[in-house]
Order: structure tokens, then sequence, then C-alpha cells
């Protein structure tokens, strides 16, 4: 019963969390001088367009960004009437992106569900990729399997995302004719979900799903590794090898449990790191995630749809570190449910 | 060592008594701590190469200028995407010192590219302490003296050249000033703020403490890269290079400290209930010089540490930007900059040394990340 009290709370934190986060947002975007449209009435003026000058006028009323900071916010957020009631972002309404002229909504549309479907590849990767491997070194400890794992772990620490995509890419395509570009074949680009355009978007996910999970997998077999390690020098692992334990079981039996924790708690700082990293990864590749969108909206200052996707990016990392918060109350019945007492 | 009549052996030297309480019980526990963490730092040799490379390259910073055979934005159109070009000693069996082949570029009308044809015949010698394109050494005296430079009618393009016809090495070392410099400058952002909010959460607890911990806990849980992109899209497009080049460094900075603070904090909590902390309040010192002189001395070394082990980010973080556009821009060069010029696939397939400005980045991550594993193990000289 108490875990879902747990949850409960857990959630209810998550919300202020994305409150505060939203608040936070919508500073940071609306810290450029003026707005796109006041920047484009400037334009108008200057070019002496009146009609268009008109149009954005309008808008500039229709969209409230006429009002105090204060009040836009709260009428993007949703707690105040706008010129049309309320139609905030609880309220399921996005807002307008001036930049393409149509509401956010329909721009980011698919990419959504694919930008989520890119970043649960990568973590899968790399719990696949470090789990093993982490626990491979450390059994192996001091051998060559440990060492070539660590400078393989080292390299992609150090190597820059974007550069690894771009060189997997090349090399990818030209030996193992992976395909070049985006999510999917361009042919199934709006089209409704079937059997070959879930192959072609599985294809077209095997590097973006490396090149955002390496560095990820890199920092979480070294922390599983050094894990491991304390565990494996603990008296109780002495008494299971004397006692004629095969090595693999006593392996799995024990500090690999123990070893585990960490490795689920993890989830909460890598999981911000692999959707910075897709954002990123997502402009170098062209993949149709909403990376490349956000990108645009905040050199051209469109503030909704910048905010919006900043939003959802925020809302991705929350609701996986929340998720990642519950496995582990799950996994470890010697945590406790409260909140922290201090 | 001498032998009694009854054939045991005695030690010469003479009996004392107090031999026990003045030995060290560990001799190599005999000096001030930091000459111990220095010994233990000389085993680690992975971290000791990284510590003196990332020295030198530091110390080289203010004299790019002058190892750099040409400057950063000097450009010769003769020259669009040269490649590399290597140095020799001997032609034709015969040793003459270091020399360039001279390469001349032809228009290719079929694939409509420079292609460039060295010519093997005539070896031209390398000038040593020649003029060139005039810079700053240190940024302050004006010099136009170079280290080396190529010899009238050749060119010598260590790494080649980029699509502008300048070259990618002396950018390199140029791109290095910025590239280095940036991390450096958020570190210490992020250093101040780290200390700053973690030492009074941890030493007022209450209220302030609850508040900072929130924050941190916030901060930590948003994607760096976007908030990055976010802000620094908010540098106006009119301030100069130097100005948006300390605004980045900042901004990096201001997204980096609450893994810092939440150091600090957990240090500060279960420090301030030691007893020469409550001597030195009762004494009448104020909260300020409590934390200063005497909590912080105990684990700066650990933040020095963990400050090692994220300047890496930064550099990344800044290269990250520069390549999107939204960090440095033109005039100003480094890594990320350069890498700009790398984004597409064409250009990684026709023109490879475009992308070279990665060799150093991967190097210097790799570099800080070995230092600060030296420096992190080595800190605690009194373990095993």
């Amino acid at each position: 019963m108490s875990i879902l009290r747990y949850a409960v709370y857990r959630f209810g934190t998550m919300l202020l969390t994305l409150l505060v986060v939203s608040a936070l947002i919508f500073v940071i975007i609306n810290l450029p001088p003026g707005d796109y449209l006041s920047n484009q009435i400037a334009e108008l003026r200057a070019s002496g367009q009146s009609a268009g000058v008109a149009k954005a006028e309008f808008l500039r009323t229709e969209y409230a960004l006429d009002r105090p900071l204060w009040q836009q916010y709260l009428i993007w957020i949703g707690f105040l009437p706008g010129p049309q009631g309320f139609s905030g972002l609880i309220q399921g309404d996005f807002g307008w992106s001036f930049e393409f002229d149509r509401p956010v909504a329909e721009i980011v549309g698919e990419s959504l569900w694919l930008t989520v479907l890119v970043n649960l590849a990568a973590v899968l990767f790399v719990y696949l990729v470090a789990l093993p491997l982490g626990v491979l070194a450390a059994a192996r400890s001091k051998t060559w399997v440990d060492y070539t794992s660590a400078f393989v772990g080292y390299l992609g620490l150090a190597t820059p995302n974007f550069l690894l995509a771009l060189i997997m890419f090349y090399y990818g395509h030209k030996y193992f004719d992976l395909p070049i570009g985006g999510l999917m074949d361009p042919i199934y680009e709006g089209q409704p979900m079937t059997w070959e355009k879930v192959k072609s978007i599985l294809i077209h996910l095997i590097v973006p799903t490396f090149v955002i999970g390496t560095s990820g997998a890199a920092a979480m077999m070294q922390r599983l590794r050094a894990n491991m390690l304390d565990e494996l020098g603990k008296p109780y692992v002495e008494t299971a090898i004397a006692k004629g334990m095969s090595p693999s079981r006593m392996l799995t039996k024990y500090p690999l449990r123990m070893a585990f924790n960490p490795f689920v708690a993890d989830i909460g700082n890598l999981l911000p790191s692999m959707v910075s990293g897709s954002v990123l990864v997502s402009v170098v590749l062209g993949l149709q995630t909403i990376g490349p969108t956000l990108l645009t909206a905040l050199k051209t200052q469109d503030q909704f749809l910048a905010g919006f996707v900043l939003m959802f990016v925020a809302l991705l990392t929350l609701v996986g570190t929340m998720i990642s918060d519950l496995l582990l109350v799950l996994l470890d019945p010697r945590i406790r449910y409260e909140g922290r007492e201090t | 060592m001498s032998r009694l009549p009854d054939g045991r052996y005695v030690d010469d030297a003479p009996f004392d008594p107090k031999a026990n309480i003045q030995t060290l019980e560990r001799r190599d526990l005999d000096a001030p701590n930091w000459v111990l963490v220095w010994r233990k730092f000389k085993q680690h040799k992975l971290g000791l190469v990284s510590g003196v490379f990332l020295l030198v390259c530091y110390l080289m910073l203010p004299f790019v200028g002058f190892i750099a055979p040409y400057t950063a934005n000097e450009r010769d159109s003769e020259y669009l995407y040269a490649p590399p070009q290597s140095i020799n000693l001997f032609h034709e069996g015969e040793f003459i010192g270091p020399f360039v082949y001279p390469t001349l570029a032809e228009a290719d009308l079929e694939t409509f590219q420079w292609k460039f044809v060295t010519d093997e015949t005539r070896p031209m010698p390398l000038e040593f302490f020649c003029e060139g394109g005039s810079y700053r050494l240190a940024g302050l005296i004006p010099s136009d003296t170079h280290l080396f430079c190529a010899p009238d009618g050749a060119t010598v393009f260590l790494w080649g050249s980029d699509r502008l016809g300048r070259d990618v090495f002396s950018r390199i070392l140029y791109g290095a000033q910025l590239s280095l410099t940036v991390g450096l400058i958020g570190i210490s952002v992020s250093f101040f703020l780290g200390i700053g909010f973690g030492s009074i959460a941890g030493y007022f607890g209450g209220k302030i403490d609850w508040v900072i911990n929130r924050v941190i806990e916030i901060l930590r849980s948003l994607p760096e890269l976007p908030l990055w992109l976010a802000l620094s899209a908010a540098v106006p497009s009119n301030w100069g290079p130097v100005a948006v080049f300390f605004i980045i460094s900042i901004i990096l900075g201001i997204l980096d400290w609450p893994g810092l603070a939440r150091a600090v904090r957990a240090k500060f909590l279960s420090l301030r209930e030691e007893e020469y902390v409550r001597a030195a309040e009762m004494m009448g010192a104020s909260s300020g010089r409590v934390i200063r002189k005497h909590l912080l001395p105990n684990f700066m070394s650990h933040l020095i540490a963990s400050a090692t082990l994220s300047i890496p980010a930064m550099i990344l973080g800044e290269t990250a930007l520069s390549f999107l556009g939204l960090g440095l821009r033109a005039p100003a060069v480094s890594w990320g900059v350069m890498l700009n010029d790398a984004q597409n696939l064409a250009s990684i397939e026709i023109y490879p040394w475009t992308a070279i400005p990665m060799l150093p980045i991967i190097v210097i991550v790799l570099a800080f990340n070995f230092l600060g594993d030296g420096l992190r193990d080595s800190l605690d000289p009194y373990a095993d």
C-alpha cells in the first residue's frame, strides 16, 4: 500500500518541479530583447510594408504578447484567461509558431514520439552494453578484458557526440550499408504506421542509438565496475567461493544484486545527458526528432515553439527520473518510502 | 651485527628505550600532506603524464602566434581545401634538412574541384625565425616572427587548409586559446557558485538549505544542452567576440554548479558538528570566517579533483555550442567553430582533414580525465 503512497508523493513533487521548470524556461526564452513579432513589425516598418504590420499587431494582441511578462507566463501555462479564454499548456493548447505560421502541436506532432523512441532505444542500449561489460570488467579486473573496455570507455567519453555521429554515419554507410540521415525512409514520412515503416525506423535507429548511448554506456560501465569491485572484496564473496559455488552463479546471485542499485538509481543522472545528446545528434544526423525544431525555434526567437520543446524535453527527463525512483523502491525493499526527514 | 660466544646474533646499535615511540609507524608518512599527495600522485603514471602534457599545452597558449606558421584568419585563395603536406628530411636519398615539396593547384573541370599536384623534383627548405603575418605575443607584444614558415612559392599546410584556404594547423593552435580557457573560466564560475551555495546550505541548514537543495535537484534533472542552447541564443548578436567568449564560458559554468554544491553541502553537514567548529564559533568567529578558514580547507583538494573532472564537459559543451552555431562566432577561432566546417558528410568524405580538430579535443579531454582520476586517487595518502 505504501508504494502507492510513495508513487503519489513522487508524482506530486514531479508536477511541482515541472511548474518551477516552466517558469525557468519562460524566463530563459524571454531573455533576448523583443519577441518574434515586434522584431517582425520593426522590420516591416523599416521596409514600409504597412499591410504586414497590421497582421503582426493583430497577432501580438491575439497571443497576449503586449501584456506584462508575468501575465504572459500565466496565460502560456493556462492559469490566466488569454484573449481566447483559458488556452494554455495545461488545457492542451501549445500555442502558435510564428516562424512556421502553424500551430505548435501540428509542427512537433510525430516528432514527439520519435524523440521518446530514440531516447528509449539509447537507454536500452546503455543498459544492454554496460551491464555485461561492467560485470565482466570487474570479474576479470586487471586483465586485457578490463583494460580494453576501460580504453574503449574512455574514448567513448572523450569523443564529442556529434563527431562520432558523423564518423559512424560515414563508415556505417560505407561498410554496412546503413541508411544515411533521417529516422525512416522518406516514402514513409507522414504515412500511418505499418510493419514496413516500423522496420525502416528500426534500421535507421541503429546509428543514432549507438552514438547517443556510447558516452552514457561508458560512464555507466565504469561505475558498475567500481561498485562490483567493492562488493567482490567483501567476506561473503570469499565464503561463497570457499564453499565451492561456481563463479558465475556466485557473481550473479550476490554481488550483482548489490551493485545493481546504483545502476538503476543512476538513470536520474543518465537521462538528462542522454536527452542532451539526442538533441545534438538529431541536429547533425537530421533525425525527425524535436532537436532540429528546437534549434530553429531558438535561433528565430519563436518563443511558443521553443518553450514547448524545452518543456517537453524537461518532462521527458523528469518522468524518466520518476520511473527510475519507483523502480528502485520496487527493487530494493530497504529503501524507505517516505521523503527524507531532515 | 656481532655474534656472541653462545651463537646468538646481537645488534651493535645502542639500545634506545624510546625507539618505539619515536619511529613512525609507517616511514612513508613523515612529511606534510601535500608532499604525501605528490608522492602518491607520482606513482600514477598516466595522471602524471597527462598533467605535464596539459601544463605544456596551457603554457604554450601565449606563444601560439610564434609557433604557428600562419595567423588565424590568413587566407590563401590559391589553395582552398589543400590536402595536408608533410615535412621531409631526405630528397632522393640525400639529407637536406626539413623541406616541403611545392604543390600546384589545378582546376579539374570534370569534378569541379581543385586538384593539388605535388612537384617532387624541387625540394624547398623551410625557413626558420622568418617574417610572416603579424600577431601579438601573449596578446600584448606585437611581432611578426614565426618559428618556421614556408619558403616563397610554396606552402606549409601541415594539416591541410580549409574552405577559405586557411591553415588548419595554425587555426588549431589559435583555437586552443579559446577552447582551453573556456573550461577554466567556466569551472571558476561553477566553483564560485557551487562552493557559495553549497556551504551556505550545509552550514546554516533550515529553510535556506531546503530552498537551495530544491534548486539543485531541479537543475540536475534538466538536460544541459537544450538549456545551454536557449541561454546562448539569448546572447545579442551584435556583441564582440571577446564578450561572447566570456558570456559563453559563464553560461557553461552556470549550469554546472549543482553537482559541486551538493558535494560541498554533504561535507558541511557532517563537518559543522565537529568540536573545532564549535570552538571557533564560541571564540566569536563569524560564519564567513568559520566557513573559509576552518571548513573549506578540509576538502579543497577533493573539490579541485572533481573540478578537473568536469572541465572536459565544458570543453565539449563549448565545442557542441559552436558547432551548432550558437556558441563562439566566426572571426573567433575555436575547435568547435572549426568543426562547423566539417558538419556535413560531403566534407568528411572529400576533405577529411577538416575534421582534424576533433583529435586535439579527444586528447585534451582524455588528459583531463586521467589527471582528475590520478588526483582523486592520490588525495588520500593515508589510504592503502
